[in-house]
């Protein structure tokens, strides 16, 4: 085992921002962008010029990066990081500020992702999204992540029982969630039979297993804990977190991801158990990826997913809050914004600012990442317990 | 087993043939290795030369010992079947034509896990053999299929996508007079050639080959002189919208190297069919065939150069017809460039001499008719982009792999 890893203490996250998600803009990622983190900012009484700290994500930034967006927005920061992480985004964008400010390197850390969504600028981005996707995935059916997911899908119900009707069970409940946030892009209730029914895409994988692409953007702040206060700000802070790459390269085919490998040193670090998390979100670009997280985040062991579905709720009220703001499959897929819609809604949860979707009595959430369909597989995670603040 | 496809009917003249479409076509620079690996029908991945680990996808570095030393060998084709999909939903303008599309994970033998196509008549969670085919964008790709042969095998819409057999198709072969056209035209109605054009020059002239050509069933003899312009148009008026598989087996060869002639009449003659006869056809067949490469079951699909394998390297004793048959390897190379967006695959067949009265003063081994008819049928339905017949075509390749210029120094060493 390694070193034993520094807590977070003293690192706040405040302001989470949400910019309501369209199907389509004419807008572009800089556009949304800007929004994102203006709204964060307004809701902390902050002006450009007081971040030092800049982390973004996104997938249509393109001529751009993190650096045009400096000159483009007028921002002066000290610290400056691109993560080009998908849907570990906002999990690492969370991990790399707590340090810089724990450290000094900045006091005021902003993480913004966003994307556009023009009409065909989906196919665009799959067709350049990684070489090895170009090379050995898109040139079979080009079916996208859909096929990729289609086959882990595919092994993971022949391996371990698992029935549509289980994954069904996270969609409903999911959209049950989102009918409570009035800025999901779904808005009809999704019945299982509607799930079961629904248009073959890549079998296993039907209609309502994937998510919508969208236009949209989110964003917060990581601060030091005195600066949260002094400004009378409702904050959360990381109880631990981790990340891992390219885990477990060997397996055939992904039936775990890289949390596998770090859960045990996440709890420790937290000092609590799974029974101890009030909410948790997982990244939920399919059904059968965030029944993976039930099991390797410690909530069921491998292959009991789906005895975990049909034994709990879901949904906001139920037993096992999860993903309640309806998540990727239900709010929209925001590009790299589907890296933080999780962990926004997770710091409304613990500070009591989740409205129509607040879980009652939510101090602590874990939220985890997964991101960038490499090859045949995701390659990078992340995961955070984050808790609301005693007063 | 796979079912039969039936033979095409009359085509509708009302609807618009489908515009060619290919898959997509960009790859990585270390991902060519497997187009070249699928041009001669071979299953190579990367090995490190350093640590023996075997890669995929294709890449610039060992992924277990960081090694730049990757080398493109032959490897075991074993694999098993991991995970399957159907993908009925695709962006791809291609794929959207071909859904469904079957998908799987085959964990290889050799260790890696690929994404491959796999064939209809490959079982559940079964032991395949995988091969690496081109596809319609003269793209290598990975497809599983079936450890032992099925019925109607090639009939797989996945595999018939990545061969260019001529079952169910029309072939023109251009030349009557060549010895080679009754082995060959007979090779191609036994592949289940639909019909077989035959091109004859000079008609008025009795050739010799006629009666065994016209014996093949399906067989219909036209007027062609691939030397001259206005026969090779005028046949393309005529047959170019239905020509599904074009050979090209029109060939001028004399004895002689440069020394041992004082004037350019043979060279002259050499050119104008081995290398402006191709270049006359391509003109004139070309642009109807890249059109209708999406044309259901008898789409148009490949153009077939019979060069000598002197074209690899000169033989001093057929140096102009060696030099004749480089320009027209060079063209050949153009015509992939050209007929890329289309789909339309250009099969090389490198032969080296053949058993007839133009090579009567050299010794074995030649190549006798049979064997090039049946090298070049096997080469369309294996999907091929080169096919070196017989032994010295092989050998003159692999002295070319091997170095260039040593080949070069070898061939022009030692002249008897």
């Amino acid at each position: 085992m390694s070193r034993t890893r520094l807590g977070y203490e003293g690192v706040a996250i405040v302001s989470p921002a949400t910019i309501p998600y369209q199907r389509f803009s004419i807008e572009t990622a800089h556009w949304w962008i800007a929004r994102a983190l203006k709204e964060s900012l307004d809701q902390a009484g902050l002006g450009p010029a007081e971040i030092d700290g800049f982390a973004v994500s996104s997938f249509t930034l393109f001529p751009d990066t993190a650096v045009g967006l400096t000159q483009h927005l007028g921002l002066c920061p000290r610290w400056l990081d691109h993560i080009p992480m998908g849907g570990a985004s906002g999990i690492v964008a969370l991990r790399r500020a707590a340090r810089a400010v724990q450290a000094g390197d900045a006091d005021i850390v902003a993480c913004v992702a966003g994307d556009t969504n023009h009409i065909d600028s989906f196919r665009n981005l799959l067709s350049s999204f990684s070489r090895f996707s170009q090379d050995a995935a898109y040139p079979y059916g080009f079916g996208g992540p859909n096929a990729n997911f289609a086959l882990l899908m595919d092994r993971y119900m022949k391996d371990y029982g698992a029935t549509r009707e289980d994954f069904g069970r996270i969609c409903v409940a999911q959209r049950q969630n989102a009918l409570r946030n009035p800025n999901a892009l779904m808005k009809k209730p999704l019945t299982l039979q509607q799930y079961l029914d629904a248009r073959p895409i890549s079998d296993p994988i039907a209609l309502f297993d994937c998510v919508m692409p969208c236009a949209g953007s989110e964003a917060f702040l990581v601060m030091t804990v005195e600066e949260a206060q002094r400004r009378d700000l409702p904050f959360a802070v990381i109880a631990g977190t981790i990340e891992r790459h390219n885990a477990y390269a060997d397996d055939p085919v992904q039936f775990r991801g890289g949390w596998a490998m770090d859960i045990d040193e996440l709890y420790h670090m937290a000092d609590c158990a799974p029974s101890d998390i009030d909410l948790l979100q997982t990244y939920d670009d399919y059904p059968v990826i965030s029944m993976m997280q039930f099991e390797d985040l410690g909530f069921c062991d491998k292959g009991e997913g789906s005895r975990f579905v049909q034994d709990r709720d879901l949904t906001i009220e139920g037993d096992f809050p999860h993903n309640t703001s309806g998540g990727q499959l239900s709010a929209g897929q925001a590009g790299a914004a589907g890296g933080y819609i999780g962990l926004v809604e997770a710091i409304r949860q613990v500070t009591a600012a989740a409205g129509p979707t607040q879980v009652p009595d939510a101090s602590r959430a874990m939220v985890s990442g997964f991101g960038v369909i490499n090859y045949d597989r995701g390659v990078c995670s992340g995961a955070a317990i984050i808790e609301g603040a005693k007063a | 087993m796979s079912e039969p496809i039936a033979p095409p009917g009359k085509k509708n003249p009302q609807r618009r043939t489908d515009v060619p479409q290919t898959p997509p076509q960009q790859r990585s620079r270390a991902a060519l290795g497997l187009a070249a690996a699928a041009a001669e029908g071979r299953f190579m991945l990367q090995v490190c030369g350093d640590c023996g680990a075997v890669q995929y996808p294709p890449r610039d570095a060992c992924s277990r010992c960081l090694s730049i030393n990757l080398q493109w060998q032959d490897v075991s084709p074993g694999g098993r079947l991991v995970a399957e999909t159907r993908v009925r939903a695709t962006t791809d303008l291609y794929f959207r034509k071909q859904m469904p599309v079957r998908v799987g994970t085959v964990k290889l033998d050799v260790g890696p896990s690929v994404i491959c196509h796999v064939h209809g008549d490959v079982g559940d969670g079964a032991d395949v053999r995988m091969a690496i085919k081109l596809d319609r964008a003269g793209q290598g790709v990975m497809m599983a299929l079936p450890v032992k042969e099925t019925p109607f095998m090639e009939d797989d819409p996945r595999l018939r996508e990545m061969s260019c057999t001529p079952r169910h198709r029309r072939v023109l072969v251009t030349d009557a007079r060549n010895p080679n056209a009754p082995a060959i035209v007979s090779a191609l109605a036994a592949a289940g050639a639909e019909k077989i054009f035959v091109g004859l020059s000079e008609d008025w002239r009795p050739n010799r080959h006629n009666d065994d050509i016209m014996a093949v069933p399906g067989v219909e003899m036209l007027p062609l002189d691939v030397t001259d312009s206005k026969s090779v148009e005028e046949l393309a008026a005529e047959l170019g919208g239905k020509t599904d598989i074009l050979v090209n087996n029109a060939r001028y060869v004399r004895p002689g190297g440069l020394m041992a002639r004082n004037d350019t009449v043979f060279a002259q003659n050499e050119m104008d069919v081995n290398y402006l006869g191709l270049m006359r056809l391509a003109q004139a067949f070309g642009p109807a065939m890249c059109a209708r490469t999406a044309d259901g079951t008898n789409a148009a699909v490949a153009w077939v150069n019979i060069l000598s394998a002197y074209a690899i390297s000169n033989s001093p004793d057929y140096g102009c017809f060696s030099a004749s048959n480089a320009a027209a390897l060079s063209l050949s190379q153009n015509m992939r460039a050209d007929f890329r967006t289309s789909g339309l695959r250009v099969l090389n067949v490198f032969v080296g001499p053949t058993d007839d009265d133009w090579h009567q003063e050299l010794p074995p081994p030649k190549v006798p008719a049979n064997t090039l008819a049946r090298s070049l049928v096997q080469g369309l339905v294996d999907g091929l982009e080169d096919v070196y017949c017989g032994d010295v075509a092989k050998d003159m390749i692999e002295r070319f792999r091997a170095s260039p210029k040593i080949q070069e120094r070898e061939m022009t060493g030692f002249r008897s």
